[in-house]
């Protein structure tokens, strides 16, 4: 009896991930469909939708607008995010809950009404159809990805090396750049994988602030999308795939690694 | 005359320096970039729903007696209690086997749970509607195995919104679950067995009440999540499961700020409020890591 509720059990769990992870891998097979519409299983191999996506201008100039907007999210949110981290977890100071807030709250607040608060300001100064505006953006949404990151890998640096090193002579910055930062960078790279992820991902700000001008490749399915389903989404949607599993098996490696590089003992 | 030595060098090195900043001054930056860029924007659209050259409340009046508004609040409330409702049933034995397995199993396992979570929202949204479509999978496999001789209707209804997003919102639920679980006393269990209960008494009477923040602090995530929902009710759904979101979005389109902003603000007040009551409870900074 307690055989048959286990292989239940474990029935249903299975059941419930293959659901989670299989229709994310649908798009695969139908991105080298030699079909001209939806059809399954695809009637023949071809490459079709592929040699689409990176000939025609609307999908690279979109490509192109989003890794670039993303990466420079990504820096700002590093740039912003780490001493952001260190204040937070290193200093005391009155509202600190309330400032660890707001630097959380992109997360969890609507979509969008952040969307349309910034684009009610931004509108009146001119930055919409501006990447600008969208680099900002981002980074205000992808920031609380470095911040959390970083702060847990400054919970892992014991603080007396940093205290070691000041005895012996370093700076506070010496310190900072020889003992805390090497201990804590992989925490600042996972930080940016995932912020870079969040930026690029990024679909519902661009909505209203991308304009005719600044179209990002989310923003570009997303036109697709509500027209027709033309498989080159297919393509696009598989090449997501791929870079999102790559880049999280990056973030996975270096969880692993700073996992390793603990100085205080894990709770 | 050595320790001496080592004794003054700090010293002296800290005298070159006569006054050190407070580490918290690091976080300046980032606030002054959030205030200007974010929070500012944000507080002056809400704002606009009760202030516009005076105070007023109009958009709050025009709310009131929109009969349209009340629909929508309704069904979006009921949208996000079904979603969240289903993934915690479905999430629950995910998170409990992965609980109970080996680590490397464990690891494996939420692997099938983080490429999905990680993966963008148009994408898994995309994928739901070349299953659910007319000509989509899934009526392609039920006309050739002869269960249906017409398509079924699958896309643009309620069903598919939902399905579309438990989908989406599921690892919201699982990752604060597994967290709970994965911390649990399993001794506690054996014990119960021990004295005398059942598999399913030991349950009821240890695992789920053990599990409450891990089932609090799921169902508070994926609840405020589906509240704000856009993308995928957009896609999959029909004309009479318009969300608050998709309204607030029409309305902004239409110019019409002073229902857009009060809008915004019933629907950040419900996320907040949602939020206050069980917030301590909410594992954000885990979910944010990754799942970890």
């Amino acid at each position: 009896m307690p055989t048959l509720r286990r292989a239940i059990l474990y029935s249903l769990a299975g059941l419930v991930l293959a659901f989670l992870f299989l229709p994310v891998l649908v798009v695969v097979p139908l991105s080298f469909s030699s079909a001209r519409y939806l059809s399954f299983p695809p009637p023949g191999f071809s490459l079709q939708w592929y040699e689409n996506f990176f000939s025609r201008a609307a999908w690279t100039d979109a490509t192109w607008m989003s890794l670039w907007t993303a990466v420079a999210s990504t820096i700002l949110a590093v740039l912003l995010g780490v001493p952001a981290a260190i204040g937070l977890t290193r200093g005391r100071f009155p509202g600190r809950a309330l400032a660890q807030a707001l630097i959380l709250s992109p997360v969890v607040a609507p979509g969008i009404v952040v969307a349309i608060g910034l684009y009610y300001v931004y509108a009146r100064y001119g930055m919409v159809g501006r990447p600008v505006a969208l680099v900002v953006a981002q980074a205000a949404l992808a920031v609380p990805f470095v911040v959390i990151n970083v702060s847990a890998a400054l919970g892992g640096v014991d603080r007396r090396l940093e205290q070691a090193a000041l005895n012996l002579g370093a700076t506070p910055w010496g310190a900072f750049r020889q003992v805390t930062l090497p201990l804590i960078r992989p925490g600042i790279f996972a930080g940016a994988i995932f912020a870079f992820v969040t930026a690029f991902d990024e679909l519902l700000i661009a909505l209203f602030l991308a304009g005719t001008t600044a179209v990002t490749l989310p923003r570009r399915m997303w036109e697709q999308l509500n027209y027709s389903i033309d498989p080159t989404i297919a393509a696009a949607s598989s090449l997501l795939i791929a870079l999102t599993t790559l880049l999280l098996g990056g973030a996975e490696i270096l969880r692993r690694r700073a996992e390793r590089q603990r100085t205080t003992p894990a709770e | 005359m050595s320790v001496a030595l080592s004794g003054a060098m700090p010293a002296a090195g800290r005298r070159s320096r006569p006054w050190r900043l407070p580490p918290s001054l690091l976080a300046l930056p980032l606030l002054a970039f959030l205030l200007i860029f974010y929070a500012y924007p944000l507080a002056s659209m809400l704002a606009r729903s009760v202030y516009d050259q005076g105070w007023t409340f109009s958009g709050f009046g025009a709310l009131a007696g929109d009969a349209v508004f009340w629909r929508v609040l309704g069904t979006t409330a009921q949208v996000a209690f079904v979603v969240t409702l289903v993934c915690l049933l479905l999430g629950y034995p995910v998170a409990y086997v992965m609980s109970r397995v080996r680590s490397g199993t464990a690891n494996l396992l939420m692997v099938l749970v983080l490429i999905p979570f990680w993966t963008s929202i148009l994408v898994r949204t995309y994928a739901w509607m070349a299953l659910l479509g007319r000509r989509g999978i899934v009526n392609n496999a039920l006309i050739a195995m002869g269960v249906v001789d017409q398509p079924l209707q699958l896309m643009n209804t309620r069903f598919a919104v939902y399905l579309a997003m438990v989908h989406v919102l599921l690892p919201f639920m699982i990752l604060p679950l597994y967290a709970v679980l994965r911390g649990l006393d399993w001794r506690l269990v054996q014990a119960a067995e021990g004295l005398g209960a059942g598999p399913l008494g030991a349950f009821r009477q240890v695992v789920l009440p053990l599990s409450l923040p891990g089932i609090a602090a799921g169902c508070v995530l994926v609840f405020t999540l589906a509240l704000g929902f856009y993308i995928t009710p957009v896609l999959v759904g029909s004309g009479s499961d318009v969300m608050l979101s998709m309204l607030i979005g029409d309305l902004v389109n239409r110019l019409d700020w002073p229902r857009a902003s009060a809008m915004a603000v019933v629907l950040l007040a419900m996320v907040l409020g949602v939020f206050a009551l069980l917030a301590r409870l909410v594992p954000l900074g885990r979910v944010l890591q990754g799942g970890r």
